[in-house]
């Protein structure tokens, strides 16, 4: 008797679990983003297999192409049709700019309970918070300015490091060039000439006059004797630079700096993973190095943006979601496999390169020095037209024989018309 | 039971009747609202504040004034006049000539013909690729002549931002002579044999057949040749990708890629729209004419 009154209580006891779970479906969240190859994809692959392992169900929406061209197309047709993904790869004031349309959901429960302003840098808080509220996570953190540099060759004319000041850097590049070296490799394509020239603004005019210049876009700084100057460097570092550089890929240039074709690149730090990938040791087989300036950091944070979605299951899968990927476990494991450093600090760098402790140290420097700043080439300090009204006029000098005057009274132009 | 089999055959009779017109509906209502409708709506996205998304607030004319304010559409502008213009040109030259060639009773012409079609079956992604890899001077030609010991020899138009528009129209003449050549070759087999004949019997030269009979009874093909060039021309997009990405620089921008710029990648909606409204415009010019006189021609032949 007391057996069976046993039996039946389990019974009901299994079934009522049964009809809960049934009632509370499991947490769900729709990833709308497009890393579909090398580490990059398997970066999103660990992030899905933990929020399957807490219970999640992924749904996964890679759109390939056009660097999120596409991707960023879909997303409209999704929004506007009243459907959007529980999260975006969204970068950026990107993320402002949908805030605006009121599309973005709200984190500050999750942000409060696991204490993300006492671990995310305030600069990209900055970025992440629309009118103060979480809108968005980071995942990551690329240093942009930094040289990649081969010290095979820098050793041919006698250098054991990577130049310190933009003198040194011209300096160095002349006796390369003399010694029949390509100094630079560079790949012609708008967005890396863009690269170039932002580090450029930072090491000569420093972290506040980048601020002015590229954040503020203020108008006396882009018109000033140190905008020119920037502009004499860049046609400098154009005849540094081998004569078939036009449209060629970054990857390939850092391929010339790995193979001795060239001695220098200047890219941001995804170019690490192509010197990983071929086994090469930081230190011994490349160098890398910031470019050169005061204490200067360009940041470029990869982030998810959440929409604001519907039904308790989607609203408790981004919550997940968004308290994973900001976790120390996904931040170290993502990292690793991307090349960057966590989006958080004080996550142990036990298992990172060299250079990835060298950009954390770098950050923690230029934090103090208030030289922690965003890229402009890389979308995260101007809305996509006044970025891209700068390239082109970067794009257009480094590409023609412009005098410098005439592109500052260009970039004035240029961001003036795209302002309005 | 007759009442009822002669509705019957009225309705038969009656779908016959409508039977076209049953069978176009579905199509012409689809083109009339994804063709024509979203010109339009393009139309009024041009004079809307659009950005990021498309929203209703009237702008007026300020999306027309911004674009024609911007360097860069200047210089698609400029682009499409040098690239249309040569590619035009130069495909019909190429492709009469090689047509009059085809046509002297050549052995092997069936084989020949194929060879100078065949580019015209390639997307012109592949076009673009291959012919960036032919013209990059690390890579192709340039390097080829220096491989073979001619050092002097120089070949950079690809990586000129001067000359870079002119590789597009290489590369494009490529494609699309062929073409030109089969719709010449058409035309020339459709020439009386007998009014040749005749001029050949009265001593004219074989050039002066060509010149004073055989060209001008083929004009109304020039015109379709013209219409069809111009329209690739203006929408070339795909092969100006593939082959100099717009660089260097955004040296050979076409309209059209300017539009994919402005308005999926800078969220410049209404400036988007707004070149693709000058972009249809242009067509518009070239083809309403075409239209006019081929309509009216047909009112006359009727």
């Amino acid at each position: 008797m007391y057996l069976r009154k046993t039996i039946l209580a389990t019974g009901v006891a299994i079934s009522a679990l049964a009809t809960a779970s049934f009632a509370h479906a499991e947490p769900t969240a729709e990833v709308l983003h497009w890393w579909t190859s090398g580490g990059e994809a398997k970066a999103v692959a660990a992030l899905k297999e933990d929020f399957e392992a807490k219970g999640g169900k992924w749904v996964d929406s890679p759109v390939a192409g056009g660097g999120g061209d596409a991707a960023m197309t879909v997303l409209r047709s999704r929004v506007l049709s009243g459907d959007a993904p529980a999260a975006v790869q969204l970068k950026g004031p990107a993320i402002q700019d949908w805030a605006e349309q009121g599309a973005l959901a709200d984190l500050n429960d999750v942000a409060e309970a696991e204490g993300w302003d006492k671990v995310i840098p305030p600069a990209i808080q900055d970025v992440m918070k629309y009118e103060g509220d979480y809108v968005a996570v980071p995942v990551n953190i690329h240093r942009v300015d930094w040289i990649w540099a081969n010290p095979t060759l820098l050793a041919k004319v006698g250098a054991t490091e990577a130049p310190k000041t933009w003198d040194e850097f011209n300096a160095l590049a002349d006796k390369l060039k003399a010694a029949g070296i390509t100094p630079v490799a560079h790949g012609g394509q708008p967005w890396q000439d863009a690269t170039v020239f932002e580090t450029v603004v930072l090491g000569l005019g420093g972290p506040e006059f980048f601020q002015k210049a590229l954040v503020d876009l203020d108008e006396d700084a882009l018109k000033s004797d140190t905008m020119k100057a920037v502009f004499d460097q860049m046609r400098k570092i154009r005849g540094y630079v081998d004569a078939d550089f036009p449209g060629r890929d970054w990857n390939l240039a850092t391929a010339m700096v790995m193979n001795g074709e060239a001695a220098m690149q200047i890219m941001g730090d995804w170019a690490k993973g192509e010197f990983l990938a071929a086994g090469k040791v930081p230190g011994k087989d490349f160098i890398c190095s910031a470019t050169p300036s005061e204490h200067g950091y360009l940041f470029n944070v990869d982030s998810f943006a959440m929409f604001n979605v519907s039904g308790d299951d989607k609203v408790e899968g981004q919550k997940l979601l968004a308290e994973l990927i900001v976790g120390e476990k996904f931040q170290e494991t993502f990292n690793l496999l991307k090349g960057s450093i966590p989006a958080r600090l004080g996550v142990s760098l036990d298992k990172f390169d060299d250079c990835a402790k060298k950009s954390e140290a770098d950050l923690l420097a230029a934090q103090e020095a208030g030289g922690f700043l965003p890229s402009m080439a890389h979308g995260m300090a101007l809305r996509g037209h006044l970025s891209g009204a700068i390239v082109d006029v970067v794009t257009a000098h480094f590409n023609s024989d412009m005098s410098s005057d005439e592109a500052v009274s260009r970039l004035v132009e240029a961001v003036e018309l795209a302002k309005d | 039971m007759g009442a009822s089999q002669s509705t019957e055959s009225n309705l038969t009779a009656r779908i016959q009747r409508h039977l076209s017109k049953i069978v176009v509906a579905p199509s012409f209502a689809a083109s009339l609202f994804f063709v024509y409708g979203f010109i339009l709506w393009t139309g009024y996205m041009a004079f809307s504040k659009s950005r990021m998304l498309p929203v209703w607030d009237w702008a007026g004319l300020r999306q027309y004034e911004r674009l024609w304010q911007m360097e860069r559409w200047h210089v698609a502008i400029e682009n499409l006049l040098v690239f249309g213009g040569l590619f035009i040109v130069t495909c019909l030259i190429i492709g009469c000539l090689l047509a009059v060639l085809l046509d002297q009773r050549i052995r092997a012409e069936g084989a020949l013909r194929t060879i100078f079609l065949y580019p015209m079956a390639l997307s012109f992604i592949v076009t673009g690729t291959v012919w960036k890899w032919l013209l990059n001077p690390g890579l192709g030609l340039e390097s080829m002549m220096h491989d073979f010991g001619w050092t002097s020899f120089k070949f950079d138009w690809l990586v000129n931002s001067d000359m870079a528009i002119y590789t597009v129209v290489i590369a494009a003449v490529w494609q699309a002579s062929g073409f030109v050549m089969a719709m010449f070759l058409a035309a020339l087999r459709g020439v009386d044999q007998d009014i040749i004949r005749a001029a050949y019997m009265d001593g004219a030269s074989l050039p002066r057949i060509y010149f004073g009979i055989i060209i001008p009874s083929i004009r109304p093909v020039f015109l379709s040749a013209i219409v069809v060039l111009a329209h690739l021309a203006v929408k070339s997009f795909d092969l100006v990708i593939a082959l100099t990405g717009g660089g260097p620089g955004y040296a050979s921008d076409l309209p059209a890629t300017f539009m994919y710029t402005m308005a999926f990648q800078r969220n410049q909606l209404g400036v988007g729209a707004a070149s693709a409204m000058m972009m249809l415009a242009t067509v518009m010019a070239i083809i309403v004419p075409y239209l006019y006189s081929e309509l009216r021609g047909g009112k006359k032949n009727g």
